[in-house]
């Protein structure tokens, strides 16, 4: 005789999260389609972390897989958080920057190629400093010409997050996927503890940093579009989803004015409340204001 | 930190364009303003220190949320008025002390409004428009991100008191958990690091270090000079591409961006060719 014994669902859940970068990117392309560009193997490292003593890594902490989602022709660029909090230095940066060229080259000659960015980053390396930043500034700029006939689909699934000037090209896609483990904002809540005092932002506070950049509110306010929990199937059902939709009407980085109201209608004498930040900026989207 | 942050932006702002207020609607912390270079109009773009600001942690210097928005909208403004009409220029005068890190700004997601900027500015020099960044003070992080670091040419005082760079030395010494004496020795070993506008032009991102006297109070020489080298900045501008290759093909990448090329080179070949 047989007996059901009933398993939470998560059990049955493969996790996104626990991956690493490559295998991240691998879940999401089409079984067999693909294959990894500038690997391991070929160890163009960081010249610049050696000089510092510090371990460089092979693939510098950022994976490129060209293939196919859905059959359609994809690049994926998985940056790896478990390598120096995934940031930006010169050799990963010029593999992010390189993969959106030829994407956007393929692209303007017919064969349109969709970039996958699978952010989990601290933003610019400061081992590599200015060139970390510069690399931001290629990225973004390489990123808005593939953007004008792909869709730019960022993926933050956690832990690490998306912060710092990486946290512009997430800002900069046409669609942005989040996990309620996932956060995304310009400066991390011990950045701003240290630059402008504890009182303004206390980093102990997980429940408050959640609440502010967490993947949850960022969906609910409208700056990312679909929060999704940690498997991976849905999380490549979601980019899925986003590739036959296509290219957004409008894209949000460009509702200059829709954002400007809604800053100058905020109350910036006190702090404001994530909830009703929600409330304020759905109500205006209910009106018309959504892209 | 320079205590200076923005004075000079705003000298520059109205020395170049004999205004020195925002524009009717805009935040006092955004000089806009059209005036004449050479035989043609250009826009010219400065985030100056305001006091009176209604973001308190974006009110000595930083780019806040009213200062990026703000950016993007005058940035817009010219595409769209010179949709059918010669490009007009437009000249970003950085002196960013940074972005400005607050929780208010992180919970109205500052990360949008910075994107937009930088968007502004990209769709602008992808248009056809010259965006010149003219960096006459500090341009540091998401600052310089969002306010310059899309131009097609780069140019910069060959001052002191000009500092490109990722992050403040204070800062970059904690997070790196280095003193700042260590930090100041890897920066003539490393130039990647270094806080020497001098080191940073050896990375081939400017198109050119220019050597001016008195950079806090122009004269009218100094000034003249800058205009000329602002019009030659354009008319290069105008005579290559829309892109930021520049920023590979200099003769400073090809000596100091070796490992970048390579991974270029390998990926270009690999694109193609299983």
């Amino acid at each position: 005789m047989s007996t059901t014994v009933a398993f939470p669902p998560f059990v049955n859940r493969k996790s996104f999260i626990e991956l690493d970068a490559r295998s991240r990117a691998q879940s999401l392309m089409d079984p067999g389609s693909w294959r990894e560009l500038v690997g391991p193997f070929e160890r163009i490292e960081s010249p610049w972390l050696p000089e510092q003593g510090i371990a460089p890594q092979s693939d510098d902490g950022c994976v490129v897989l060209k293939g196919s989602i859905a059959g359609k022709p994809a690049v994926v660029i998985a940056l790896e958080g478990g390598f120096q909090a995934g940031s930006m230095g010169e050799v990963s940066g010029s593999k992010m920057t390189t993969a959106l060229d030829l994407a956007a080259r393929d692209s303007q000659n017919g064969t349109k190629t969709t970039a996958v960015l699978l952010l989990e980053t601290g933003g610019v390396r400061l081992q590599e400093a200015n060139l970390g930043l510069a690399a931001i500034a290629e990225v973004i700029a390489s990123l808005l010409v593939l953007r004008q006939h792909a869709p730019i689909i960022t993926v933050v699934a956690g832990t690490v997050g998306c912060f710092g000037g990486m946290s512009l090209v997430a800002g900069l896609s046409s669609y942005i996927i989040m996990t309620p483990e996932a956060r995304l904002g310009l400066n991390g809540a011990e950045v701003i503890e240290q630059e402008s005092g504890i009182e303004e932002f206390d980093s102990s506070d997980r429940a408050l940093i959640w609440a502010i950049t967490g993947g949850e509110q960022r969906v609910a306010m409208g700056v990312a579009d679909e929060l999704v929990v940690d498997d991976m199937r849905k999380i490549a059902a979601a980019v899925q989803k986003y590739i036959q939709v296509g290219l957004p009407r409008v894209h949000r980085s460009e509702q200059v004015d829709l954002y400007r109201a809604r800053i100058a209608a905020l109350d910036a004498s006190k702090q404001f409340g994530p909830l009703s930040l929600r409330q304020s900026w759905n109500e205006k989207a209910n009106q018309g204001g959504a892209r | 930190m320079n205590a200076q942050v923005g004075l000079r932006g705003r000298a520059w702002f109205q020395a170049l364009t004999g205004k020195n207020s925002a524009m009717d609607g805009d935040p006092g912390s955004v000089l806009t303003a059209d005036a004449e270079l050479g035989n043609e109009s250009a826009r010219f773009l400065c985030v100056v220190p305001s006091g009176q600001g209604r973001f308190p942690c974006a009110r000595r210097g930083e780019v806040g949320l009213e200062e990026a928005y703000s950016l993007a909208m005058r940035v817009r403004e010219v595409i769209g008025q010179d949709e059918n009409n010669r490009k007009r220029p437009i000249i970003a005068i950085v002196d960013v002390k940074s972005q400005a890190y607050g929780r208010r700004e992180e919970t109205a997601a500052i990360f949008l409004a910075a994107a937009a900027a930088a968007d502004a500015y990209a769709s602008a020099r992808m248009k056809g428009h010259p965006v010149i960044a003219l960096v006459v003070g500090q341009a540091i992080s998401g600052g310089f991100l969002t306010h310059g670091y899309q131009a097609n040419r780069i140019l910069a005082f060959d001052d002191s008191g000009v500092i490109i760079h990722a992050m403040h030395k204070e800062a970059a010494a904690r997070i790196t958990l280095r003193s700042v004496a260590d930090l100041e020795r890897l920066g003539h070993e490393i130039a990647p690091m270094s806080y020497d506008i001098r080191d940073y032009a050896r990375l081939g991102l400017l198109h050119k270090l220019l050597h001016v006297e008195n950079p806090d109070n122009p004269s009218k020489a100094t000034l003249a000079q800058v205009q000329k080298e602002l019009i030659d900045a354009i008319a290069d501008a105008r005579a290559g591409s829309t892109d930021l290759r520049n920023h590979f093909s200099s003769e400073g990448a090809r000596q100091m961006r070796l490992a970048g090329l390579a991974a270029r080179r390998h990926m270009e070949e690999e694109w193609i060719t299983p």
